[in-house]
């Protein structure tokens, strides 16, 4: 059918080149974010930039000059507020974890990086808009951001500056099975995992500001 | 061949797709988008995907229902505010 | 062989077609057009699939041992997440257009504009 592999029976040659190459040659143990930030990082950059100008176009959208007022609390249940506070924390280590593991077990920048904006999308739920806006501060949020996506073509520049193709690894590989086996490419994951979790936060934080927040003020 | 916990999976995605795009009310179809998100990280577990799935997983369980309860909550509000 | 994977991804493709042409709602619009998006995952999914092999994860099993293709996963699992704030982009389009004409039906807003 259309020159479909049979289902089951895939006989592409580049998934078992990587597939050998990965461990004693990238010494990372997870042949797909070997492949995402590895292999194809060039690829991956091209991603982020998607990501980084699809934001770029919601906060031009929403983002008004109007000074943000001072902020009010939504939730009174101190135990929604208990619950609340602890779960995203959990999240947060999650986040954490799914990155730093990336190379040895499934996970990697961009999931927890949507761990992490999940995270603090949930406390704006359960604890409110004023623990919530400390996380939604976009001057707090877009160097943030810029880190993410900046940080990514540094890695690939350093490479270049040190003599080597862009994106090269240039801080070696370590053990296969430990937290930092990907070299740079870890580098890499870090700053693809900064850049989902602030590109989400800065979605969330113009979408509520800008539709939310006024209807929020007005009910008072 | 197919295995037939993959087949079973394929056919409760199969189901998932129309059950989504046929849901007209908006934050109905935000819930079951929730739901058919959930069925695609199971199809991804049974191919061999965890990496797939577990981007499918926090994305389809956070990140769309955020942005879209967000986007409904505005359209209503808008409407609310021509009616009265 | 089986062709119930590519079938089903073709199907879930025209299902969101067909949801994006009868839309009456922007935001179900948007929506429709992720089903559509989904599809492409199950059909890269479904050619990287390779029977009885394990995921393409080294930590458990040798070097050597045949995985399913690590390659088309790599290509799905950064889109999945790039496709949420392209959704939110056409969100925040749809709710200016809300804005701008008072209606997220794209029938009326093409009335409105003759």
């Amino acid at each position: 059918m259309a020159g479909l592999p049979h289902f089951g029976h895939y006989r592409g040659p580049y998934g078992v080149v990587l597939d050998r190459l990965a461990v004693p040659e990238r010494h990372v143990e997870n042949v797909v974010n070997a492949t995402t930030y590895d292999f194809r990082g060039f690829d991956t950059m091209g991603e982020e930039f998607i990501l980084f100008s699809a934001v770029t176009g919601v906060v031009l959208l929403l983002r008004g000059g109007k000074p943000r007022r001072h902020r009010e609390e939504i939730v009174r249940s101190d135990l929604v507020r208990v619950i609340g506070g602890v779960g995203p924390a959990l999240v947060v280590v999650l986040g954490l974890w799914l990155v730093a593991f990336g190379f040895v077990t499934p996970g990697g920048g961009f999931q927890g990086g949507v761990a992490l904006a999940g995270a603090t999308t949930v406390l704006f739920v359960t604890v409110g808009y004023t623990a919530w806006s400390r996380f939604g501060d976009e001057r707090i949020l877009d160097p943030i951001e810029s880190l993410g996506a900046g940080g990514y073509v540094v890695v690939g520049l350093a490479a270049l500056a040190s003599g080597l193709p862009f994106l090269a690894n240039i801080l070696g590989f370590g053990t296969p099975g430990s937290i930092r086996s990907g070299g740079s490419a870890d580098l890499l994951n870090w700053a693809a995992g900064i850049e989902v979790a602030a590109a989400n936060v800065i979605l969330v934080a113009e979408f509520v500001e800008e539709y939310i927040a006024p209807k929020v003020r007005a009910r008072r | 061949m197919i295995a037939p916990l993959q087949a079973a999976v394929l056919v409760l995605v199969a189901a998932g797709a129309p059950a989504v795009v046929l849901s007209r009310d908006p934050l109905r179809m935000a819930i079951v988008n929730g739901l058919y998100g959930f069925v695609l990280v199971l199809l991804f577990v049974t191919l061999g995907a965890p990496d797939v799935a577990l981007s499918m997983l926090v994305v389809s369980s956070v990140a769309y229902p955020v942005v879209l309860l967000i986007a409904i909550a505005r359209s209503r509000a808008a409407r609310d505010e021509m009616d009265d | 062989m089986s062709i119930l994977p590519y079938a089903v991804a073709v199907w879930i493709f025209v299902v969101g077609i067909y949801g994006v042409v009868t839309s009456r709602n922007l935001i179900h619009l948007a929506v429709c057009l992720t089903v559509v998006q989904s599809s492409t995952y199950v059909l890269l999914l479904a050619i990287g699939y390779v029977r009885g092999a394990g995921p393409p994860i080294f930590d458990a099993v040798p070097v050597g041992t045949r995985t399913v293709d690590p390659v088309v996963q790599a290509l799905s699992l950064t889109d999945i997440v790039v496709s949420v704030t392209v959704l939110a982009l056409i969100l925040a389009l749809a709710l200016d257009v809300h804005r701008h004409s008072g209606t997220i039906d794209p029938d009326e807003i093409a009335e409105m504009h003759g």
